[in-house]
């Protein structure tokens, strides 16, 4: 079952990790008393956890080679995962998404308010994850700085509602015309960037805007932040806490779906075949016609876009904002959802949102070990399914025998 | 004789100190398969890349003469794509596909530059928008039955066999609607049996009006097709002619074989 070869490494991966912890889990000191104590039982479990995990993953190892091995001898027919079939079939598809839709939109009346506003924060980072996914999955722009359009989609309505009282609704296509103007901003210095360079200036693209947030007193209150946004009106009605967030669940979804229907039917037209193609082969793209600058730019600016919508309706969620909530961290989940979903795949992404905005919050028992947790989940993803949780499928067309026959 | 298709005057380039390139001449004709050759390091890829704009040339001028009687275009100075939009597309030797993209997909792309819908087209779906992708599948459909892929359309490029690529490339190539076709080495890695089809295929690209312009090393493939052949050698021209008085030119003879010690 296990050869020679797969225990040995096993054995030496427990002693490394053995040794590692040594000092952190097996001695604690205690200065008071002026003892030490030796929990040798910590190094047994970790030894015998690196061993076990170590084992699970040599053995997977052995067969995918194994499956590889096979695949190119022609062996077997890679058979299409069932989460694929559902994605590609629009008989399976849209009673699917249908009965998703029912589903979230009772949601709210059957589980707490807590739930819901959980539920809002996951679906923004939905949205956030499918307008990052316009610039890093589907044009291939890694982008570090991305919190820095959500930010200023946040800042422009809370600075709008506060200066001049400006609603919810009419800061919404503002905060997002804003933030598309600061992702063309962006995008002018970096057209002729690529990869490792471009996230560097994205990433200082990012924190400039957090910093200039935190240190221009006058125009943003700087650490402070502003409070006392208003939130979502609902035909100049108050509402109450609670029905206010459930306005908020609802406008959320309508969000969302909007989204999914943008981003759905962009990346099938001439544009998202352009970002593509501009991902694949930057020269070859050029080469063949395609507008670089242009391409780029708007993938920077409609990625934006979505960002400052969500940054609206996060500073009327919360309706209360100050710099701390514009972190990199925020852009590294984000860009986490993305990568972990499955690049340029519109359900991975959503998949990947839940998972990384709701697993942390119902892992809240586990307290201290669920950022480790968490990372653990990272990594093995990372190990086990590089392509992301729902790998992106292109379209494919179908023709006719004849000739002459339609497309499609 | 009419105006030539492409007519390059006394192009240079030079990098840094480095002369790849000196003060090339060349011409295409319509209708024409001309070749470009060399041994390697001639500086003929950066003869491509200067015409295509890729390069920006240090020296020279690139008309290009729409065959339908336009006004000349200067090409020197305009971006790949702007060239590619006046007629002129290309092949690369170390093969550029989109490897992600399906085959249709690959040659929807070459479409891009004949088509102008964006992204509020995109998300409304209009009516011009509708037609032009019905349009983009179906010519695309048809380039990929004229080079044979047609049984390959939703095929990952990344999956597809060498020679196959090679066509592929040649299919996008097509879909921009180009007058003069630049091809780099496209015989590359073939075998016999496929390179005969690419001569075929070559052919009968020439007879549906297009000019072709190459670089190949494989002299069989060259004398069989082209009309006229440039012979370049440290980025200058040594020879041009037909294929039999290219190949007996004693310069071409030295440049690929070297000298005779007895001479």
């Amino acid at each position: 079952m296990f050869s020679f070869e797969q225990l040995k490494k096993s054995l030496l991966v427990s002693l490394w990790f053995a040794f590692l912890t040594f000092p952190l889990l097996v001695i604690k000191v205690d200065p008071i008393e002026r003892t030490v104590l030796w929990r040798w039982e910590n190094m047994a479990f970790v030894a015998i956890g690196s061993f076990l995990i170590s084992l699970l993953v040599h053995v997977f190892y052995k067969q995918q080679e194994r499956r590889r091995v096979r695949r190119a001898a022609g062996g077997i027919v890679e058979s299409e995962p069932l989460i694929q079939v559902i994605l590609k079939e629009p008989k399976y598809l849209y009673p699917m998404s249908i009965a998703v839709l029912l589903c979230s939109l009772v949601f709210p009346h059957l589980f707490s308010t807590y739930q819901t506003n959980i539920l809002i924060t996951a679906l923004m980072y939905v949205m956030l994850g499918l307008g990052l996914n316009i610039v890093v999955g589907l044009a291939g722009l890694l982008d570090l700085g991305y919190v820095a359009f959500y930010a200023v989609g946040a800042y422009s309505y809370a600075l709008l509602n506060y200066h001049f009282d400006v609603s919810f609704w009419i800061a919404l296509p503002i905060g997002a015309l804003l933030a598309a103007m600061f992702g063309v901003l962006l995008g002018f210095p970096v057209l002729r960037l690529r990869g490792d360079y471009l996230a560097i200036v994205t990433l200082g693209f990012g924190e400039i805007i957090r910093l200039i947030l935190e240190n221009w007193n006058e125009f943003s209150q700087g650490p402070s932040g502003i409070s006392n946004i208003s939130r979502p009106g609902f035909f100049g009605m108050e509402l109450s806490l609670d029905s206010a967030i459930l306005y908020l669940y609802y406008i959320m979804i309508a969000m969302v779906v909007f989204t999914i229907f943008v981003v759905n039917r962009l990346q099938d037209s001439r544009i998202g075949r352009a970002w593509v193609a501009l991902r694949e082969d930057e020269i070859a793209c050029q080469a063949m016609g395609i507008d670089k600058r242009k391409t780029k730019l708007t993938a920077f600016a409609l990625g934006a876009t979505w960002a400052g919508m969500v940054g609206v309706i996060f500073a009327a969620k919360t309706t209360f904002i100050n710099p701390a909530s514009f972190t990199f961290l925020e852009s590294a989940i984000i860009l986490c959802i993305v990568v972990l979903g499955g690049m340029g795949s519109i359900f991975g992404v959503i998949v990947g949102a839940l998972v990384l905005i709701l697993l942390p919050e119902y892992l809240r028992a586990l307290s201290d070990y669920r950022m480790l947790a968490f990372g653990a989940v990272l990594v093995t993803m990372m190990i086990f399914r590089p392509q992301g949780v729902v790998a992106n499928i292109r379209r494919s067309y179908q023709f006719k025998p004849k000739p002459e026959s339609e497309g499609r | 004789m009419s105006r030539p298709v492409l007519q390059v005057d006394k192009l240079s380039m030079e990098f840094g100190g480095i002369r790849a390139m000196c003060e090339l001449d060349l011409e295409v004709h319509k209708g024409q398969i001309v070749a470009l050759i060399g041994p390697n390091g001639a500086g003929k890829t950066t003869f491509f890349n200067c015409v295509t704009g890729i390069y920006r040339p240090t020296g020279g001028n690139v008309f290009l003469n729409p065959p339908n009687g336009a006004k000349p275009i200067r090409l020197n100075g305009l971006k790949p794509n702007q060239v590619t939009e006046k007629g002129m597309a290309r092949t690369f030797q170390n093969i550029r596909l989109f490897q992600k993209m399906t085959v249709l997909e690959n040659v929807m792309i070459g479409r891009h530059c004949r088509t102008s819908s964006y992204i509020f087209g995109a998300v409304f779906r209009t009516r011009s928008t509708l037609r032009e992708e019905r349009e983009t599948v179906e010519k695309s459909h048809l380039i990929l039955q004229k080079v044979g892929l047609a049984n390959a359309v939703n095929e990952l490029a990344e999956n597809l066999p060498y020679g196959a690529q090679r066509r592929l490339e040649i299919a996008r190539a097509l879909a921009t609607e180009p007058f003069l076709l630049l091809l780099d080495e496209p015989a590359a890695g073939m075998n016999p049996q496929e390179t005969q089809e690419l001569d075929e295929l070559i052919n009968r690209i020439r007879d549906e009006g297009h000019s072709i312009l190459l670089i190949e090393h494989d002299m069989k493939l060259v004398m069989s097709l082209s009309d006229k052949i440039y012979v370049v050698d440290y980025g200058r021209k040594i020879a041009e002619g037909s294929p039999r008085e290219v190949s007996s030119d004693p310069a071409v003879i030295k440049a690929y074989l070297g000298e005779d010690i007895d001479a």
